[in-house]
């Protein structure tokens, strides 16, 4: 395919920002290195070495990649952690420890007021010295106000001066450099650091926002700067996106403790082309990352994720009911909340809304702090809340959730019978009601400002509330209707029937799965939460449902939308092409325009050529055989001819404006006294993708998905045509689902 | 010659990333070697009994000891009823590693504490500094779009960063400038075309 005699030049086969790669031109050239290494194997021992080494170097490269995402992922924890709480207090035996560590070792600390010990000083302690009344109340009121605006604020400068691509999410980004997109910087080390340091600053302030979603976009860049150290992967852009598919399992892995989950999370939401290969080596990435966050141990007792379930009750049949109408409430939830967050951001993108990015974070940071701080649930940090909600309650839970009455004279073996709620339990009700408002509205306004941003601990905790909203209720009707005719046949009186935080479990799940549409590896995620496999039949039920409903109700997951709305030359591998349309309907020049340019294969000078790379944008050309036969030859790159020009200027003798180009083997024949010819063989992409132009646009996309194609040349009765593009497709697929097909960015 | 520099470059990153993934191993085994008198614990939480107020109670003991018998102390009541407290009392032994946590903290603080120092420096001196020395030429000019205008200057600077540079202090100063272009450029497209990451 390539002239490989002569030195390549630097810079040629490397591709612009926002281009797509050539996976076809990758993959080969991936193999000639790979044939060549292992033909000079045989020369010598040191060549065999080399050879060995380059085989191991993946695996090495997935043992790095996987330490320094479980290193930072356990960064990000302790400190996330330890920066919640600092809204609220200091600890006086050192500043570093969050209330939880501070009052760890304390003696002091009562049966009935668990959280309280004097080692930790609120803030109305430290100003006023009293904690009583309502001028403390008020002082720490204002202090958390406070705290929170000025981690928002240090998030959105630092975002603002440093590192502009650190803010959002990152998955719809990456979904799309996955798929053959450039987009330089994205996952540079200077986003690493400036992601990291702002997503803690972010989660701290107090913000609807989880972590999840950034860090796979910290996985990711972690990824790519290890993919610098290595050859193999540097030059090649499709083996590094090999690696990165791998990284971002293993970023999921240390989100939620579930290695299995964050492999399947790669394959199934982010990855395009996923080998068999890439599966292997992800597990081993999301391994490797979740053992060194479990030796960080952030959150004691070995334990990765903060809301990790403990109990394995089991369920009635007649329970799914509840379980498939949680379903529907996520699918429901899933829809709405795209649609109008979409929508949002879309104001965001097209008004003056856009031209005020800090202002607009400190407002949306004021306003959930002002409201948030007076409930409890909404003032405590999302994960800790969505612990509290998976927690099964026991006979020495404190919490107000757990505020049962116990009318009961013995337990039997440990475990609990259902019980009459007690006031904590009302009250509580209340209060989860209205995080669950605040928390549905927020959220909207949140996702996509301009500080990193994730989706999947907010989700979850609106399905969490409304879980165990659902569970206490009908854990009260099983406890005062235990003769109803549903609950008579499995749920005595005296029995544990009904498990609030199953409800919960189950609620959180079908509300993540609504919004992104996740189905394996959202069962697989929350089964190795639990640790069990008791619940698969629940989670599926709800994940099922939650997924039919939001299909039905909006086609696409929140990162499709999200996509989209960028305009994004993503081509969807999931969906078919139904439509009944030709290549010669898509295909350009159209009929109307003029004809198509190409170069021809030895008649052309330097200046010819020059000219028409001046005149045109067009990230390629055909190269003829001449002008009236219009016969195919090959294909050459833009961006490969600039920088062959340029050097041959530079460095080749003679080389002049007048100078003949050639794509031949050998030199045309010229005259005598002109100046000498410039070969460009090398740089001639010797076979393009060809399709007549009665090819059926079915099969045209399914070639561009299946071999990752940028452009495909268009002949009829074998004389060139047209060129089809890809963006040319995706305007074609967004014309036919009556999208707006301007919408397509980038070249 | 570059490539022999850009060779040694990548040896010497990939070495130091290694002995950066050992090191972050090394400390945690320390952590766990050195484990502080005071990480561990066994917390036992007795509900309220007869006369007695519900209590709760810390000690730090190891694993096999972590039952009520044990971290009780001083029981209060006796004989017969020390097996019925006791089997009321709820005991679990956590383990915590302190050292980690403190190092951790400072190690976020401070590169939290040296990026906002550089950001008062970018934002606020850098600029005072340039109009004081106004007149001292820079090495790239050129502000507007660096698009497809001139394809062919673009070649020459792809072609110019294969090079190698002499003075390692315009090398230095050569990658802060293109460091912030690509900053301005991506503050543009974020920030003022909305055309990535809206």
């Amino acid at each position: 395919m390539m002239d490989f005699l002569e030195e390549p030049i630097p810079g040629v086969g490397t591709y612009d920002d926002f281009n797509t790669i050539d996976w076809v031109r990758e993959k080969s050239r991936d193999r000639d290195r790979h044939r060549e290494i292992t033909n000079k194997s045989k020369e010598s021992t040191w060549a065999l070495i080399h050879s060995v080494s380059d085989a191991f170097s993946g695996w090495l490269l997935m043992l790095l990649i996987g330490l320094l995402s479980g290193s930072l992922a356990g960064l990000i924890d302790i400190s996330a952690h330890w920066m919640t709480d600092l809204k609220e207090g200091i600890c006086t035996e050192g500043f570093w420890f969050n209330h939880e560590h501070c009052c760890w070792n304390s003696d002091h600390v009562t049966f009935e007021d668990r959280d309280k010990c004097p080692e930790w000083n609120s803030w109305s302690q430290l100003i006023i010295s009293t904690d009583e009344g309502a001028f403390a109340y008020i002082v720490n009121y204002f202090m958390y106000v406070l705290w929170a605006l000025l981690f928002a604020f240090l998030a959105v400068s630092l975002v603002k001066v440093f590192a502009p691509y650190a803010c959002g999410s990152g998955i719809p980004e990456i979904k799309t450099i996955l798929s053959g997109f450039i987009i330089r910087g994205y996952l540079g080390k200077w986003t690493l650091i400036i992601k990291t340091i702002t997503l803690v600053l972010a989660v701290s302030s107090g913000l609807s926002l989880g972590k999840e979603g950034p860090l796979v976009h910290v996985a990711c860049c972690c990824g790519n700067i290890l993919c610098h150290c290595f050859n193999k992967y540097r030059k090649n852009e499709a083996k590094r996106r090999e690696v990165l598919s791998a990284a971002a399992a293993a970023g999921v892995s240390v989100a939620f403790g579930a290695p299995i989950g964050g492999v399947l999370f790669s394959l199934e939401e982010v990855s395009y082309y996923f080998p068999l290969k890439t599966l292997w080596r992800s597990f081993f990435a999301a391994l490797v990352a979740a053992f060194t966050l479990r030796s960080i141990n952030p959150f004691g007792n070995s334990r990765l994720v903060l809301f990790y379930v403990e109990f394995h009750t089991p369920w009635h049949l007649w329970e799914l009911v509840p379980f498939i109408l949680l379903g529907i409430f996520g699918g429901l939830w899933g829809a709405l909340f795209i649609r109008t967050n979409i929508a949002w951001c879309r104001k965001r993108k097209t008004t003056q809304l856009g031209k005020y990015p800090v202002v607009e974070v400190l407002v949306v940071t004021a306003i959930t702090a002002i409201l948030a701080f007076p409930n409890e649930y909404t003032r405590m940090s999302t994960s800790e809340l969505i612990s509290e909600l998976f927690n099964d309650c026991g006979l020495l839970d404190s919490s107000k959730l757990c505020d049962y009455e116990n009318r009961f004279n013995t337990s039997k073996g440990g475990e609990l019978p259902d019980r009459p709620a007690g006031v904590g339990v009302y009250s509580a009700m209340w209060q989860l009601a209205l995080t669950l408002i605040l928390k549905i509205v927020i959220t909207i306004f949140t996702f996509g400002m301009k500080i990193p941003s994730g989706l999947f601990i907010p989700s979850m905790a609106v399905g969490a509330i409304a879980g165990r909203l659902l569970g206490v209720g009908m854990e009260q009707l099983a406890y005062y209707h235990h003769d109803w005719a549903i609950f008579n046949s499995w749920c005595s009186q005296g029995a544990d029937c009904i498990t609030p935080g199953l409800y919960a479990m189950v609620g959180a799940a079908a509300c993540l799965g609504g919004v992104t549409r996740m189905t394996v590896s959202l069962v697989v995620i929350m089964f190795e939460l639990t640790g069990g496999l008791e619940y698969i039949v629940p989670l599926m039920a709800a994940a099922m449902t939650s997924k039919w409903v939001a299909d039905a109700l909006g086609r696409e997951g929140i990162y499709d939308a999200h996509i989209r709305l960028n305009g994004y030359p993503f081509l969807e591998a999931k969906e078919e092409f139904a439509h009944k349309t030709l290549a010669m309907d898509v295909m350009k020049p159209r009929r109307n325009d003029p004809l198509l340019t190409v170069l021809t294969q030895d008649s052309m000078t330097v200046e010819d050529v020059e000219t028409i790379i001046s005149e045109t944008t067009y990230s390629g050309f055909p190269v003829v055989v001449s002008r009236e036969s219009q016969r195919l030859v090959g294909f050459v790159l833009r961006r490969d001819l600039i920088i062959s020009i340029e050097n041959a200027r530079k460095k080749q003798d003679g080389v002049v404006s007048t100078s003949i180009i050639y794509f031949t083997e050998h030199s045309p024949p010229m005259p005598p006294y002109t100046p000498p010819t410039l070969k460009l063989r090398n740089i001639l992409d010797l076979s393009p993708f060809t399709v007549t132009d009665l090819t059926p646009m079915e099969i045209v996309v399914d070639i561009f998905r299946k071999l990752g194609l940028r452009q495909c040349l268009v002949t009829h009765n074998g004389r060139l045509l047209g060129i089809i593009t890809k963006k040319d497709v995706l305007k074609h697929i967004a014309q036919m689902a009556n999208q707006d097909p301007d919408s397509i960015l980038f070249n | 010659m570059a490539t022999l520099w850009g060779g040694f470059l990548r040896l010497g990153s990939l070495l130091s990333l290694s002995c950066l993934a050992l090191s972050v191993l090394l400390l945690v085994q320390l952590s766990d070697a050195a484990k502080n008198f005071e990480d561990v614990r066994c917390k036992c939480i007795c509900p309220p009994y007869k006369d007695n107020s519900g209590h709760i109670y810390n000690k730090n003991i190891s694993q096999k000891d972590c039952d009520c018998l044990h971290v009780v102390d001083p029981m209060p009541v006796r004989g017969p009823d020390v097996e019925a407290y006791c089997l009321r009392c709820e005991c679990k032994y956590e383990e915590r590693s302190s050292v980690t946590i403190k190092v951790t903290i400072i190690i976020y603080l401070s590169i939290l504490g040296l990026l906002l120092l550089y950001m008062v420096y970018l934002t606020l001196v850098e600029p005072i500094l340039k109009r004081r020395l106004f007149g001292h030429s820079q090495l790239i000019q050129s502000d507007d779009d660096v698009g497809d205008h001139q394809p062919f200057a673009n070649a020459h600077d792809v072609l110019a960063r294969s090079r190698g540079r002499a003075n390692v202090l315009n090398k230095v100063e050569y990658a802060q400038q293109r460091w912030k272009l690509q900053v301005q450029e991506q503050r543009k497209s974020v920030f003022d075309r909305h055309v990535v990451l809206s």
